[in-house]
């Protein structure tokens, strides 16, 4: 469902960071125009009724250290170009990443040739012509002008941290850019650019882990020193695991296990996936399904939030209300499905072709107003939970999840932390999840491994359904 | 592809580099899909571009572009230095490797029919007459098809003298009926869930799963999965068909072998796991009956982790993993093979694209068949589950504790397959768990399927691995955990 990314070709003179060293990411930059030159002129060799091109370039270089040294380090640069070809109601999708003009011809004769043979698409519409785009402003000089040296004397710190602390520490460090170009040979073109820094971190001991993780456009604003001492407090603090029986617990999730539980939901909220009849809110719109104190919207505006302001055919993205104290009010559209099914297209369709239709991918939820110790200082008896892993869908409809806790799992008794447990298995909707939340956290941006980044807070939750526990 | 993999050995030395390899890459993808009468997706792509991986001042480094001009690749090559040069700011030690010979061949699997030469149009037909026999079914609400077929051109070039040219041509397919009723959703897929049966074949996989003539019976026992009985819990007796065993070998033997885990360098995604070192030769894995081999090479059949030689030179091999119960071997690339002290790598770095560094890799971690028949199985069991065709899995980032459910499962009472049971549940511990199998079908029940969807690595990789199995039973195993609400 998510936008292909590849190689590219035409290259400016390396970019120099400020501190030194070859800025990787800066010196692949190649702007609107070099984008909207690739585009025009596939749309100027393809001989179909209408052609649409996708230009997406990403230069990312990613430091990955473990036991306290770097043992992967690496840098890539892919270009996609994309091409959509339309003829006589049928359309079909062909991608290269060479950029001679011999492979851009081939690349648009290629997709008119699958388009010619494809059924006639009673749902296809005509491409659109030139639309308004809301600005958002998500490249930072700063975070594309990253160096090689700049990502390891931090990840040098972080080893000497743990060393330090005799503990053994894992991660990554990254930095980025991606820019996007969208044309048709209807005039419309959009390009958007972002820049993105990701660090995470993982501190470990004999029989305990402690993680910290945050993603930012500006690589300046992600403190890996206080992401590191996080998780090795963490660690240090979730030493001696005790096993405690599973059973049902008032569960304390901080936001990167909030994310990884709700972010299964963003299919749900597509037209699509309603008229399929296989989204938890078929039959159940408008009616109370989460308790008051949830909201959702899905809003790229948000200043939290990256990800371009236009959908896989060119539609200018909608602030959309997804959910309205508790009851699910609306749904994202696709040009296609929205026709379909009577609304109006919200801007968040794939690129086309494709079954999927359209989804939201700037979720933000409402937050709140209480703290992690405000949240611990009320429960009786309950679990504090860092993060989630490996988390799998058993019921579609129940939106019934099943996964693990990990890398700082804590019990909490009256009104404190009481230690460390071990970890455990959960099976948990999150339809019931939605209705049992007593406290909320402010909303964040928060960062994990099973979903994509969102806004969300931390969340206390009465009688979440840990079934199992392991051996650690 | 030789010209430039060569210049970037070349100029990687004389950028001080100490030792440096090459994989040029051209990959060609096709990808059809239906949903409901219509076609979904409709396309092709190509990728060609260069990876290059460095030791230099002791430390790893890698670059990869797709600019394959002298200008590019001498680019890419002082990026991959720079890197690697970087690395060492944060360096313990010295990378080390295993030794390896240097080969100079060639190898591409064998088909018998080029998937991007059937036309398009015929593939979308198969799909859309198999949709059209999944909607005849009364209550089937969704009825979907895919097929992909990748095709990848890759060249390796080592600066110790290496120079492979692998072809390998991957052919997949898949359907999958859905019906919503009542408060539920219910799923059938053949022949596997999550996109089908993938090999290392032509298009003459796809005919010989005959997509459309299965197409009414997983329709209708979709929608007869509304009216089946829930999931008992407790301990019972279970039966897996041999697709839900690729998986359940994929996750808590494939994975938990994998040395790079073992030693701590997955610990912040993909995580570590409980075999750690001194376990080898001495660890009880499985019951007597249990042997898993990890086999690249073409003679254990075409699956998605066979090849000739991995994305670091090494030959294909077949390395005993479980014998008679004991485990006995872990997945090595060069490095990790020095780092416990082992002559050699057992072969198993991979990657998916010439835009990433080759990682340890599962190829094809299969149990070895045992001799009996599946009709046998059954009637020798007095109470028990027999489960088919995965529907979710999880596993702790240790792979100790799992928890798998299944599209559908049967009943078994007194040697006879009984009722339906809809998503049948079943957990445990890893070791425990294949500790208690008592009985493997034989080779005409074994399967070689395709998990085209592992994820691993920071960036993330995606590959394709390969897993034989044939029915087996397990004795004592809890069951329903899943849907339990205590």
């Amino acid at each position: 469902m998510s936008k292909k990314t590849k190689s590219r070709t035409v290259r400016r003179a390396p970019a120099r960071s400020r501190r030194g060293g070859h800025a990787i990411a800066a010196s692949h930059r190649l702007g609107a125009s070099e984008l909207r030159r690739i585009a025009e002129k596939i749309i100027k060799f393809s001989e179909a009724d209408e052609t649409e091109v996708d230009v997406t370039a990403v230069t990312s270089a990613l430091t990955r250290f473990a036991n306290n040294t770097i043992h992967q380090n690496v840098a890539e640069q892919g270009l996609t170009i994309s091409v959509r070809a339309v003829v006589d109601g049928r359309t079909a999708r062909a991608s290269t990443n060479k950029t001679d003009d011999e492979s851009l011809r081939r690349v648009a004769r290629a997709a008119l040739d699958l388009a010619r043979v494809q059924p006639r698409n009673p749902d296809l519409l005509p491409m659109l012509g030139p639309q308004k785009i809301q600005k958002v402003s998500r490249f930072v000089e700063a975070t594309a002008a990253a160096t090689p040296a700049d990502r390891a004397r931090a990840v040098a710190r972080v080893c000497q941290m743990a060393d330090k602390n005799k503990q053994t520490t894992a991660g990554i460090f990254s930095t980025g850019l991606s820019e996007i170009a969208l044309a048709n040979s209807r005039g419309l073109f959009e390009f958007y650019e972002d820049t993105r820094g990701e660090f995470s971190v993982t501190m470990l001991e004999k029989d305990s882990s402690g993680w910290a993780k945050a993603t930012s456009a500006r690589v300046g604003e992600i403190d890996c020193d206080a992401l590191a001492q996080r998780a090795s407090e963490k660690c240090a603090s979730s030493r001696s695991p005790r096993e405690v029986p599973p059973g049902r617990y008032t569960a304390i999730l901080e936001p990167p296990a909030v994310l990884d539980l709700v972010g299964f939901l963003f299919y749900d909220f597509a037209g699509t996936c309603v008229a399929d009849q296989r989204s938890c809110f078929t039959g159940r719109m408008g009616k109370k399904l989460f308790g008051e104190n949830i909201s959702i919207w899905d809003d790229v505006y948000h200043p939290l939030q990256l990800g371009p302001p236009f959908d896989g055919e060119g539609v200018p993205r909608k602030k959309v209300t997804l959910v309205e104290r508790g009851v699910p009010q609306n749904l994202v559209y696709s040009r296609a499905t929205a026709k379909k099914m009577k609304a109006q297209p919200t801007g968040h369709g794939f690129s086309l072709p494709t079954e999927d239709g359209e989804a939201p991918f700037n979720l933000v939820f409402a937050g709140g107003n209480s703290s992690a110790e405000e949240m611990i200082r009320s429960t009786e008896r309950g679990l504090l939970i860092t993060r989630l892993w490996y988390i799998r869908e058993v019921d579609p409809y129940q939106k019934v999840l099943t996964g693990m806790t990990r890398d700082g799992t804590f019990l909490v008794e009256n009104g404190r932390v009481a230690g460390a447990v071990r970890n455990f298995r959960f099976n948990q909707s999150i339809i019931d999840m939605l209705s049992n939340v007593e406290m909320l956290g402010p909303a964040v941006r928060a960062s994990g491994e099973e979903s994509f980044d969102m806004v969300v807070p931390a969340m206390k939750v009465r009688d979440f359904h840990f079934s199992e526990v392991t051996k650690f | 592809m030789k010209s430039w993999a060569n210049l970037a050995i070349e100029k990687a030395l004389a950028r001080g580099a100490t030792y440096a390899d090459v994989r040029v890459m051209d990959i060609r993808h096709r990808e059809v899909s239906t949903k409901n009468g219509q076609v979904g997706r409709a396309g092709e792509a190509e990728s060609l571009g260069l990876g290059l991986r460095v030791i230099a001042q002791g430390s790893w480094g890698f670059a990869s572009t797709d600019r394959l001009t002298r200008e590019g690749v001498e680019a890419c090559v002082a990026e991959a230095v720079a890197i690697a040069k970087a690395s060492a700011l944060a360096k313990r030690h010295d990378v080390v490797m295993a030794p390896e010979q240097p080969y100079v061949d060639t190898w591409q699997n064998p088909f018998i029919k080029d998937p991007f030469r059937i036309p398009i149009e015929t593939q979308i037909a198969v799909l859309l007459a198999a949709d059209a026999e999944m909607r005849k079914v009364k209550g089937i609400t969704l009825a979907e098809g895919s097929m992909s077929f990748r095709r990848i051109e890759q060249l390796f070039v080592s600066s110790i003298g290496s120079v492979i040219h692998q072809v390998k041509m991957q052919s997949g397919a898949g359907i999958v009926a859905t019906s919503f009723a009542g408060e539920e959703i219910q799923k059938r897929s053949y022949p596997n869930s999550f996109g089908g049966q993938h090999m290392l074949r032509g298009y003459e996989l796809i005919e010989e799963l005959d997509l459309v003539g299965h197409a009414p019976r997983i329709a209708e026992e979709c929608v007869a999965l509304h009216s089946a009985a829930p999931c008992p819990e407790g301990k019972n007796t279970i039966i897996l068909d041999s697709s839900q065993l690729g998986l359940q070998i994929h996750e808590s033997i494939g994975h938990p072998i994998e040395l790079d885990r073992v030693l701590g360098m997955e610990a912040n995604f993909a995580g570590m796991s409980f075999l750690t070192l001194e376990k080898l030769n001495s660890l009880r894995y499985g019951s007597d009956i249990v042997n898993v081999v990890a086999d690249a090479r073409l003679a254990h059949g075409p699956g998605l982790g066979t090849f000739a030689y991995d994305d670091e030179g090494v030959p294909a091999q077949c390395t005993p993993i479980i014998s008679n119960g004991l485990f006995t071997g872990y997945l090595t690339n060069r490095e990790t093979a020095a780092a416990i002290g082992q002559p050699r790598s057992n072969g198993t770095m991979r990657t998916e694209s010439w835009n990433r560094l080759p990682i340890i890799r599962m190829t094809n971690i299969s149990i070895l068949p045992g001799d009996r028949k599946f009709e046998d199985l059954i009637a020798d069991t007095d109470d028990g589950i027999y489960m088919e065709t995965n529907r979710s899995w999880s596993i702790d980032d240790r792979r100790y504790h799992f928890q798998f459910s299944t599209e559908i499962g049967w009943e078994i009472k007194k040697g006879k397959r009984g009722r339906m049971i809809k998503t049948p549940s079943y957990s445990g511990i890893t070791t425990e768990f294949w500790n208690s199998c008592d009985a493997i079908c034989s080779r005409d029940y074994w399967t070689l399927w395709g998990t085209p969807n592992c994820g691993k690595g920071q960036p993330m990789q995606t590959m394709g691995t390969g897993h034989g199995a044939a029915p087996a039973r397990f004795r004592n195993i809890k069951v329903g955990v899943a849907s339990s609400k205590s």
